[in-house]
C-alpha cells in the first residue's frame, strides 16, 4: 500500500462513470444469480419473468422487484439466506421491538468486503496506518462497533475498541494512547467535549485528535461545524445500515460535499416513495440500495425509507461514485434519536397498558443544550386521584416502561384530557423540532 | 365534605378556563388552593355546589374528580388549629394536605387524612364540628 496515494482502492475509487456502469451490470447479473438461490426472490423472478441476461445496464434494475424491511421480518430468521448457514460466519440482528427482528447474515467474504469499504473510507479522509483509532461506538449487535473495528484494523491503524460511554475513560485513552481519530454518534462528541472542559482538557493542545467519523443519527451541517470548532477536528459524515452490512456504505471525502456511495458495492437509486419511480438528480426521494457483492444475504432494491437526493456524480477528489446528500428524513414514521431507531407504535403500545391514560399522545423531538430529547405528552383518561404522589408515580412508571421499550429515557408529561390534537384520520403524533436535516 | 380536584397543566390560561366554567354555571367558590407546580398541578376547590360543578366541568372537558375531605369548624382565635391537629396527631393520623379559610367569623380547616375512619372517630369522640 502506497501511503502517499489518496486512494485505498485506486482501481475502484477512480473508475469513470462508464466503467462503473459496466462493472455494475456484471455484478448485478451475479447478484441475480445468487438471489435465484433464495426461494423468496426465485418466486418473484419467476412471476416477473426475470433472467440475469435481461440485465444490459444498471438502469435495467428497474425491472426488478423491491425488497422491504417487512420482507426481512416475514422471512425471519434465515429465509433470505443465499448460501447454506454453514457458509455463514456472522449474524447481526435488530432488536425487533416492532415485530420479528431482522437478521443479517455474513460469509467470511462479506465481512472482508465490509472491512474493505470501511478501510477505504477511513483512508479517504486522510487516516493512515500510523493513526490511532478509538471506536467510541456501541458494540454487540450494533454494526457501528465491529464494522469500524474490522475496517480500521484492515487499514492498518492501531484500533481501540473503547465502546460507548464512560467519558473519563475515553479521555484517558485519548491522552494515553495518542488517539488521532474517533468514531462516535455526533451527540456523544458534544457530551465528550463537555466532560473535557470539566476536566480542564483542551482537545487542541492536550490531544492528537484530528479526524472524527460521525453517523448513525441525523445531524445538521450546523451541528457538524460546531463539533469541528469545539475540538479543532475535521468531522466526516458516515452512512451505513445493517441490511447492507453496516457502516461503510457511504462516506464523505475531504471535500465534505455529500457522501460517496460506493457503486462497486451498491446500485443507488432515489425513487419517489409514492410512485416508486426514479426522481431526477437533485430531487429528494427515498434511497433504494441493491447489494452487488453480498454473498450470504444479497438484497435487491432494498427500500431504506431514508429520504435524500443525489448531489452529483463527479468530485474534485477524483472519485466519480455518486455523491448523496445527508439524510433529510424518513418516508415512514421511524424516529432516529441518539442513534436509536424508534417507531411511534412502540410508544403507543406501552401507553395502552396504562388504564389511567387516554389514547391521544404527542411525541416531540427537540434539541436542548446540544442534546436531542424526546418528550411524550399523554392525556389522562380521567382525573383518577387527588394525590400528587399517585400522579408522580404514574409518570415515573410510564417513563420506566417506555425506557424498557425504546432504550432511551423520554420526558413524560401528563396533560388533561382533550388538550392534544384529536386524531382525525392520520393524527400527527410526532413533531420534530431538532436542529437536524438542514 | 366534597372537594373538586382538578388536573391542571402548567400552562397560561388553564386556571382561567376552569374559573370561567364555574362562573358561567353560577357556582360560587368558597375556597381554593393550588401550589407551585412543575408540569402539572392539582387545583382543589370548595364550592357551594360540588356535584353540579363536577358535572359542568366534566362537560367542558376538564379533568376533574370529587374528593372526600374533612372540613372542621374552629373558633376564630389563636391556637385553635394547633389544638385540633394535636387531637389527630395523638390518634396517629397524618395529614396529606391542608388549607384553611375564614367564613362568617368561623375558621374552616380543610384537610385530607391518611385514615378516614379514624378521623371520623376522632371528630365524633372530641365533638368537633364539621363544616358543611
Amino acid at each position: 500500500m502506497d501511503i502517499n496515494s489518496p486512494y485505498f482502492h485506486p482501481e475502484y475509487e477512480t473508475l469513470s462513470r462508464e466503467e462503473i456502469g459496466k462493472l455494475q451490470t456484471n455484478r448485478l447479473q451475479e447478484t441475480i444469480k445468487r438471489c435465484s438461490q433464495v426461494p423468496f426472490y426465485a418466486q418473484k423472478f419467476k412471476e416477473m419473468g426475470i433472467k440475469p441476461e435481461d440485465i444490459a445496464s444498471p438502469e435495467d434494475i428497474r425491472k426488478l422487484p423491491f425488497t422491504t424491511k417487512q420482507d426481512l421480518r416475514d422471512t425471519y430468521p434465515f429465509g433470505l439466506a443465499a448460501v447454506p448457514l454453514s457458509d455463514c460466519v456472522r449474524l447481526h440482528s435488530s432488536s425487533g421491538t416492532t415485530g420479528n427482528p431482522t437478521v443479517i447474515l455474513h460469509t467470511q467474504n462479506d465481512l472482508d468486503e465490509w472491512a474493505n469499504q470501511v478501510a477505504r473510507n477511513l483512508w479517504m479522509v486522510g487516516l493512515r496506518p500510523d493513526d490511532v483509532f478509538q471506536n467510541s461506538s456501541g458494540y454487540g449487535m450494533f454494526t457501528g462497533g465491529l464494522g469500524f473495528q474490522y475496517g480500521a484494523e484492515r487499514m492498518g491503524m492501531l484500533t481501540v475498541p473503547a465502546a460507548a460511554g464512560n467519558s473519563l475513560r475515553q479521555i484517558k485513552f485519548i491522552k494515553d494512547f495518542g488517539t488521532t481519530a474517533i468514531h462516535a454518534v455526533p451527540s456523544y462528541l458534544t457530551r465528550l467535549y463537555e466532560v473535557m472542559q470539566e476536566q480542564g482538557v483542551d482537545p487542541r493542545t492536550d490531544t492528537n485528535l484530528r479526524v472524527f467519523a460521525i453517523g448513525a443519527e441525523p445531524h445538521s451541517e450546523e451541528q457538524r461545524q460546531r463539533i469541528e470548532n469545539m475540538f479543532g477536528v475535521k468531522a466526516y459524515n458516515s452512512f451505513g445500515m445493517s441490511e447492507m452490512c453496516g457502516p461503510g456504505v457511504g462516506f464523505e471525502c475531504q471535500e465534505q460535499n455529500g457522501l460517496h456511495f460506493w457503486e462497486d458495492y451498491y446500485i443507488v437509486e432515489i425513487v419517489n416513495p409514492e410512485t416508486l419511480e426514479p426522481v431526477p438528480d437533485g430531487e429528494i426521494g427515498e434511497l433504494v440500495l441493491t447489494t452487488l457483492r453480498r454473498e450470504a444475504m444479497p438484497l435487491i432494491r432494498y427500500r431504506t425509507r431514508d429520504l435524500t437526493r443525489v448531489l452529483g456524480r463527479s468530485c474534485p477528489c477524483g472519485r466519480n461514485h455518486v455523491r448523496i446528500d445527508r439524510m433529510k428524513g424518513r418516508s415512514d414514521d421511524m424516529i432516529v434519536l441518539r442513534g436509536v431507531n424508534i417507531f411511534p407504535i412502540q410508544i403507543e403500545k406501552i401507553l395502552m397498558t396504562f388504564p389511567e391514560l387516554a389514547s391521544n399522545y404527542l411525541i416531540t423531538l427537540s434539541t436542548d443544550n446540544d442534546n436531542d430529547n424526546m418528550t411524550v405528552e399523554v392525556e389522562l383518561a380521567e382525573m383518577f386521584t387527588d394525590d400528587y404522589a399517585r400522579l408522580h408515580s404514574l409518570t415515573k412508571n410510564l417513563t420506566r416502561a417506555l425506557k424498557d421499550e425504546i432504550l432511551l429515557t423520554p420526558i413524560v408529561k401528563l396533560v388533561p384530557k382533550g388538550s392534544l390534537p384529536v386524531s382525525e384520520g392520520k393524527a400527527v403524533r410526532v413533531v420534530d423540532k431538532r436542529k437536524v436535516y438542514l | 365534605m366534597k372537594q373538586l380536584s382538578i388536573f391542571i397543566e402548567n400552562k397560561q390560561g388553564t386556571l382561567l378556563t376552569v374559573l370561567n366554567v364555574l362562573k358561567n354555571a353560577n357556582i360560587q367558590i368558597i375556597a381554593s388552593t393550588i401550589s407551585d407546580t412543575q408540569d402539572f398541578g392539582i387545583y382543589r376547590i370548595i364550592c357551594d355546589d360540588p356535584e353540579r360543578a363536577y358535572v359542568v366541568l366534566g362537560e367542558q372537558g376538564v379533568s376533574v374528580t370529587l374528593t372526600e375531605v374533612f372540613a372542621i369548624q374552629l373558633e376564630d382565635k389563636p391556637g385553635e388549629a394547633a389544638r385540633v391537629l394535636a387531637l389527630f396527631a395523638e390518634a396517629d393520623i397524618s395529614i396529606a394536605y391542608m388549607y384553611s379559610f375564614l367564613l362568617s367569623g368561623k375558621g374552616i380547616l380543610v384537610f385530607r387524612s391518611s385514615d378516614t375512619e379514624k378521623t371520623k372517630q376522632v371528630i365524633a369522640d372530641k365533638s368537633l364540628q364539621e363544616f358543611c
